[in-house]
């Protein structure tokens, strides 16, 4: 196992449980934290990809990387707005009751 | 001789690690200058303590602590044993760990935030590329541990206490990241021992310390007032006022783990002192250069005791804002004139050496001021007072 | 591979089961929060200081805040009654193990192939500084645009309603 194989695996189980966290919990926060786990893994994955890679002296990776937590912080927070939204509406966050428009 | 004096601490560690094998050295260096930081800062800590109380009693016409040593000032020694033997009272609904782990966390973020500051020539415990963003990056770790300890106490008081503190902190970090980044960008890097060397040169005898340019004025200006919202001193600290929210979100703490709140409130207080005296003041850097033959340590000690000798005048002078004015005067009035400042900054940047530059860059930031602070923010005429009476 | 890499990998695997098990909100949101700070550890031990110290800055100093905030203002601290778990819990766990499997698979058997550099990147914040505003100007003026628009969008869409929704 070469420490980028190390890495990678790392990134591909938070990957995992991010997922999962998204799919299994129901609330509409972790759901959140589950994407923020998700888009933290993928970042894990660029840059030891950077580091591992030919060419990091070109920095693409750790751009990426930085793009991607500047995007990730912007989505948070209008997420975070949206549930806030939500719940002044519904009074709950539980995704399982936000049904209205169900059939 | 003068060298020797400046590099004291340096020869003494040299001298320390050369009694041990090659390979021990480097990390022996490192483990004396964590031990160097770890004894001297809080050691300065006790001391301020003491000016403090003594000094707002001062100001308030009283004396201030006189009974333990001479003129009060062996108080530090007695508050340690204190601390260390008062009953440690945990709230049974409380949550444990985390009401545990808060005060740890605050005190381990704020030491580490010791670990770029340059305390004089070559005396830098690591000397990072990104020294300014490792000290911003703990700085904003400091306020998960606020919000713990107030959550996990179970009181209203702590949980409204932490809430309005950590609003306050994250308001004005915005305000203190963007002032920094206007030192960042006149000496082109973000490494604090490069930023002091860029302001250790004199024309004349006088030095060319930031806050002597007009957008280093204004920089400092914005800085000491959001490095005052982040400490949660006065005249912000409304998030523990004791009229207000008995303690704020250290309420449910006594005994050691108050005290290590009481530590950390106040390293944290000298550790952004230092950042503020790095970046505006000169860091080690003497005032005139005929002072240069005094070691570079105490320069760097003498403008942080200035500092807060500033903010204990400040507490004993200024009222406290309310919550409400205090994050208005953050949006409105302190951000967009950060920003006009950061454009002063590149005005002065590219407009060449000269008389001009001063004049267009103090001309631009005076009148910003007076239009924005004197002008857009008076709304409010008082009418005549009117009376409600209970029926 | 290092004990230092097995610790903090430790660490922020715990940190990220723990964020999605625990039933107390607020638990969840401070066990993300060491996940992070194992993510930045990592970071800085791929010699990659800039990113390791924004994802500090950031995500520990804004998200996971961002994060405790809203779940005050949805009162998530109470435990709900129905448990926290979804009833088809088990199909999301299956998922989330087949991508982990496929995915893991894919990398055990091609990782030898990639010819693996061993030098340190010598990459100052100058570098990054100058790559900004050189070949990446274009995505660093998309995403000051974009965290405008996200700042103001996040505004207006918490903000009260005048006339309120009771």
């Amino acid at each position: 196992m070469t420490p980028l194989g190390g890495y990678l695996l790392i990134a591909v189980l938070m990957f995992a449980i991010g997922l999962a966290g998204a799919l299994v919990r129901r609330n509409a926060i972790l759901v959140l934290i589950g994407i923020e786990l998700m888009l933290n893994s993928a970042n894990l994955n660029f840059i030891a990809f950077w580091r591992y890679g030919p060419h990091p002296e070109a920095l693409t990776g750790m751009m990426f990387a930085i793009f991607s937590i500047a995007v990730a912080a912007a989505e948070a927070a209008v997420g975070l707005g949206l549930v806030i939204a939500i719940y002044r509406h519904t009074h709950t966050t539980e995704i399982d009751k936000i049904n209205r428009m169900k059939g | 001789m003068i060298d020797k004096a400046d590099q004291i601490f340096v020869l003494l560690q040299h001298w320390l690690i050369s009694f041990l094998p090659l390979a021990l050295q480097q990390p022996a260096a490192v483990v004396i200058g964590v031990i160097g930081i770890i004894s001297v800062f809080p050691a300065i800590f006790a001391l301020t303590t003491v000016f403090e109380r003594k000094g707002l009693g001062r100001i308030q016409n009283r004396l201030g602590p006189n009974r333990v040593g001479p003129f009060g000032f062996m108080q530090p020694l007695a508050d340690a044993i204190k601390s260390l033997t008062k009953e440690d009272v945990v709230p049974s609904s409380a949550n444990g760990p985390v009401h545990f782990l808060a005060p740890v966390g605050l005190v381990v973020a704020v030491f580490m935030g010791f670990a770029v500051l340059p305390v004089g020539r070559n005396m830098v415990l690591v000397d990072m590329d990104a020294g300014l963003l490792f000290f911003f990056a703990m700085g904003a770790s400091t306020e998960v541990s606020v919000f713990m300890a107030g959550w996990s106490s179970r009181n209203k008081y702590s949980l409204l206490g932490a809430m309005r503190a950590v609003a306050q902190m994250i308001s004005y970090e915005v305000v203190l990241l963007l002032s920094s980044v206007a030192v960042v960008m006149i000496t082109g890097s973000l490494s604090l021992t490069k930023i002091v060397e860029a302001q250790n040169h004199y024309t004349g005898i006088f030095p060319h310390w930031y806050i002597f340019t007009p957008w280093g004025l204004a920089g400092f200006l914005m800085y000491a007032i959001a490095a005052t919202a982040e400490t949660n001193r006065s005249p912000f600290d409304l998030p523990e006022g004791e009229s207000e929210l008995v303690a704020g979100y250290h309420t449910e703490y006594s005994g050691f783990k108050f005290a290590l709140f009481f530590l950390g409130e106040y390293l944290a207080m000298l550790s952004i002192s230092g950042l503020g005296t790095t970046l505006f003041l000169g860091g080690w850097s003497a005032p005139f250069s005929f002072l240069t033959f005094i070691p570079s340590w105490f320069w760097f000690f003498s403008k942080l005791m200035l500092s807060i000798f500033v903010f204990i005048w400040m507490r004993g002078t200024l009222p406290r804002l309310r919550q409400d004015q205090l994050m208005n005067f953050a949006w409105k009035f302190v951000l967009p004139f950060t920003l006009l400042d950061l454009f002063v900054t590149a005005l002065w940047r590219f407009m060449g050496e000269g008389i001009l530059r001063w004049i267009v860059c103090s001309a631009i930031l005076l009148a910003a001021y007076f239009v924005m602070g004197r002008v857009a923010m008076v709304r409010k005429h008082f009418g005549p007072r009117s009376y409600r009476y209970a029926e | 591979m290092t004990v230092v890499f097995y610790l903090i990998a430790a660490l922020t695997v715990a940190g990220a089961l723990a964020a999605v098990l625990l039933k107390n909100l607020v638990h969840c949101a401070l066990a993300v929060t060491v996940a992070f700070g194992g993510l930045a550890l990592l970071f800085l031990s791929l010699d990659a200081q800039f990113a390791g110290f924004v994802q500090i800055l950031v995500y520990i100093g804004a998200v996971a805040i961002l994060i405790v905030f809203a779940i005050l203002l949805t009162r998530g601290s109470d435990v709900p009654k129905d448990g926290v778990f979804s009833p088809t819990w088990l199909t999301g766990v299956a998922i989330a193990a087949a991508v982990f499997a496929v995915i893991g698979w894919a990398v055990i058997n091609s990782v030898n192939a990639i010819p693996q550099q061993a030098a340190v990147p010598h990459v100052t914040v100058h570098d990054i500084g100058i790559a900004l505003v050189g070949p990446y100007v274009l995505p660093l003026e998309i995403v000051a645009l974009l965290l405008t628009a996200a700042t103001v969008g996040a505004v207006i869409v918490a903000m009260h309603e005048k006339g309120g929704s009771e």
